[in-house]
């Protein structure tokens, strides 16, 4: 009973003052012009698209051979399916098959954030798992921190091109493709913080008082490092989005029956001198997405974990 | 300085063989018989099982990597069946414009990116040192592809000045190969200049504070040799550190830019092959970037005590 106590006390201690910390780095955080400005954007991004079968948008992957290649603000007349014609205006313009460029675009809006989400949130997931174990487990560490040495050293968009080559093309894929490059730098982050806090006297102190090893790593250990992963997540969300635009630019990466902004500019790519606008438009709502996300994490960084920013 | 090459040397070892394990892996963790997947789709079973023979296939796995490796080692990278070459010889044809991409590229990227980031960190805080910073945000933001397009769109569509794509080979026509670089270089500067700028300034910043660059300033030298000389070969460290890192990000970026331009190097190659699902190109190709990768790193490493004799080893 005695060496439960303890434990008690200085446990809600210390999770007291960590979360009363952390709520006014939160409100520091939502202060940050950067913060604002860039989750501003990326609100209306996400606005899309929830919203993207409401914005005036007609099936994306629609094929209409008489609409193909058709300049932006070209006045489309189409029959629906009644029989009775009607017109709309293409504001982006159709791609080579007769798709509407505009639809295209905002649907692809959800692949693209959906990419980012997923594989920031996989990317961490597995990387935290990992480097608590090697920054905790002395005997492992030698070998994790070998493998993921290995994995650096292969270019990530290489591994990434690697890793589709094995399964073949898909959505799925595509995400773990992605997010194999990008653990290895969470594994080293969490390793470091491990290593680190885990000389604090307060580690000690619960070691002392005979605190499983789990509760140790998740409770007294794991909650360092929620503010730098968070600012590293930012920026493996912005690298994933522009890691799958690549590779579905080059043909390796989703399906082209979804749309995502990357297979929008891969198909214009053939007409490009004549029909600017199949890259022009995904590239413009892919540079801005990208940018307003890496606005926030330089912001989320300045904020919620001043020591990094000093060094970048 | 000696020991400290020899180790390393042997540091890079295990990290070569992680890779070379991974390479090896690739083809035994696709889905089918690797002998099949290597011959292609057109291939006879005489010609499957002259591969599995050749391979080793019916041996345990370790063998198999022995035998794999043993021929890495001595240069026999296999035979690309989709290209009807051995992989080498490919390798040897496709290297140039890739070399000569990524040499561009490093230079022009490097002369850029260092004067503006001395200039924005000892102007720190003007709108050129906030339009730098902004720069490199927008510069990681867009993606390589888009800033290609854009480029060919305006100086080769509009206004004509450059050819769209292509390559002309160095030894054919000097003038021409360097009028077909230009784009594809700036394009692929982009992004670099921003990481590198970027640190630059960082680490310019932080050495500007200290005390022997007061000592400078107070012996009367030129804001330029304080800046240059003193500033600058001290921030060294840190603005190689990232050039050598950033060398994954030329090669990445190589694959999306030859595709845009059409070079036919390395980059491109890699894309084939993948579509065309040619593994023994693929492998050798992930090989031999990571390799160069590696040791341009390591070369940087020891490049640092020319640049900061107080790093002994």
């Amino acid at each position: 009973m005695s060496a439960i106590t303890p434990e008690v006390v200085v446990d809600s201690a210390s999770i007291a003052a960590a979360s009363t910390k952390r709520k006014s780095l939160w409100r520091l955080a939502l202060r940050n012009s950067n913060v604002i400005v860039g989750g501003s954007i990326l609100l209306v991004m996400v606005i899309i698209a929830i919203l993207a079968p409401f914005l005036g948008t007609v099936d994306p992957t629609r094929i209409d051979p008489a609409m193909r290649n058709k300049k932006p603000d070209t006045v489309l007349t189409y029959k629906l399916e009644d029989g009775t014609p009607a017109t709309r205006t293409a504001i982006m313009g159709t791609d080579s098959l007769g798709r509407d460029v505009y639809s295209r675009v905002l649907y692809g809006t959800r692949v693209s954030l959906a990419i980012g989400i997923s594989v920031a949130l996989c990317a961490i997931a597995i990387g935290v798992v990992i480097g608590l174990v090697s920054g905790y487990v002395r005997w492992a560490d030698g070998i994790i921190m070998r493998i993921m040495d290995g994995l650096m050293a292969i270019p990530g968009i290489l591994l990434a091109i690697a890793l589709v080559s094995i399964w073949r093309a898909g959505l799925i894929t595509v995400i773990f493709a992605i997010v194999v490059p990008d653990v290895p730098r969470v594994v080293r982050l969490v390793r470091s913080i491990v290593l680190t806090v885990r000389e604090e006297p307060y580690v000690e102190g619960a070691i002392s008082v005979g605190t499983p090893t789990w509760t140790l790593m998740f409770r007294h250990i794991l909650p360092n490092t929620v503010a730098p992963l968070i600012v590293q997540g930012t920026f493996i969300a912005a690298a994933a989005i522009l890691a799958e635009a690549a590779l579905s630019f080059l043909g390796i990466g989703i399906p082209p029956e979804i749309p995502s902004w990357g297979n929008i500019m891969a198909e214009g790519r053939t007409l490009f001198r004549v029909f600017p606008h199949n890259i022009l438009y995904p590239g413009i709502f892919l540079a801005i997405t990208v940018l307003a996300i890496n606005i926030v994490g330089d912001g989320l960084r300045d904020t919620l974990d001043p020591k990094m920013s000093k060094k970048v | 300085m000696f020991d400290f090459i020899a180790r390393r040397l042997i540091s890079i070892i295990p990290v070569l063989a992680v890779v070379a394990v991974f390479v090896f892996l690739m083809l035994r963790l696709t889905p089918g018989d690797p002998a099949a997947v290597i011959a292609g789709d057109n291939a006879t079973s005489d010609q499957i099982a002259m591969i599995r023979e050749k391979l080793g296939l019916t041996l345990p796995i370790w063998q198999q990597f022995g035998i794999w490796i043993s021929d890495i080692l001595r240069g026999n990278f296999g035979e690309s069946f989709f290209f009807k070459k051995t992989v080498a010889e490919l390798i040897a044809q496709r290297i140039e414009p890739t070399l000569a991409l990524s040499v561009c590229t490093l230079i022009f990227a490097v002369s850029v990116a260092v004067p503006i980031g001395v200039l924005a960190a000892y102007r720190q805080g003007t709108l050129f040192d906030r339009f730098v910073m902004g720069f490199s945000v927008v510069g990681f933001s867009v993606p390589g592809f888009v800033i290609g397009y854009c480029l060919i769109y305006v100086f080769a569509i509009q206004l004509g000045w450059l050819p769209v794509q292509g390559y002309v080979r160095i030894g054919v026509d000097f003038g021409g190969f360097l009028i077909r670089m230009i784009l594809p270089s700036i394009t692929l500067s982009v992004g670099f200049i921003a990481l590198i700028a970027r640190i630059t300034r960082a680490s310019v910043l932080e050495v500007l504070n200290e005390d022997y660059i007061r000592t400078a300033r107070a012996k009367g030298l030129s804001n330029r040799v304080v800046l240059m000389r003193h500033a600058l070969r001290n921030a060294a460290v840190p603005i190689l550190t990232v050039i050598g890192l950033g060398i994954a990000i030329l090669i990445g970026g190589a694959v999306v830019t030859e595709s845009v331009f059409g070079l036919p190097g390395l980059g491109r190659l890699t894309v084939e092959a993948v579509l065309s699902r040619d593994f023994p190109t693929i492998q050798t190709v992930i090989l031999l970037f990571s390799v160069v990768y590696v040791v341009v790193n390591l070369l940087i490493d020891i490049s640092y005590t020319i640049f900061d004799p107080r790093i002994r080893y």
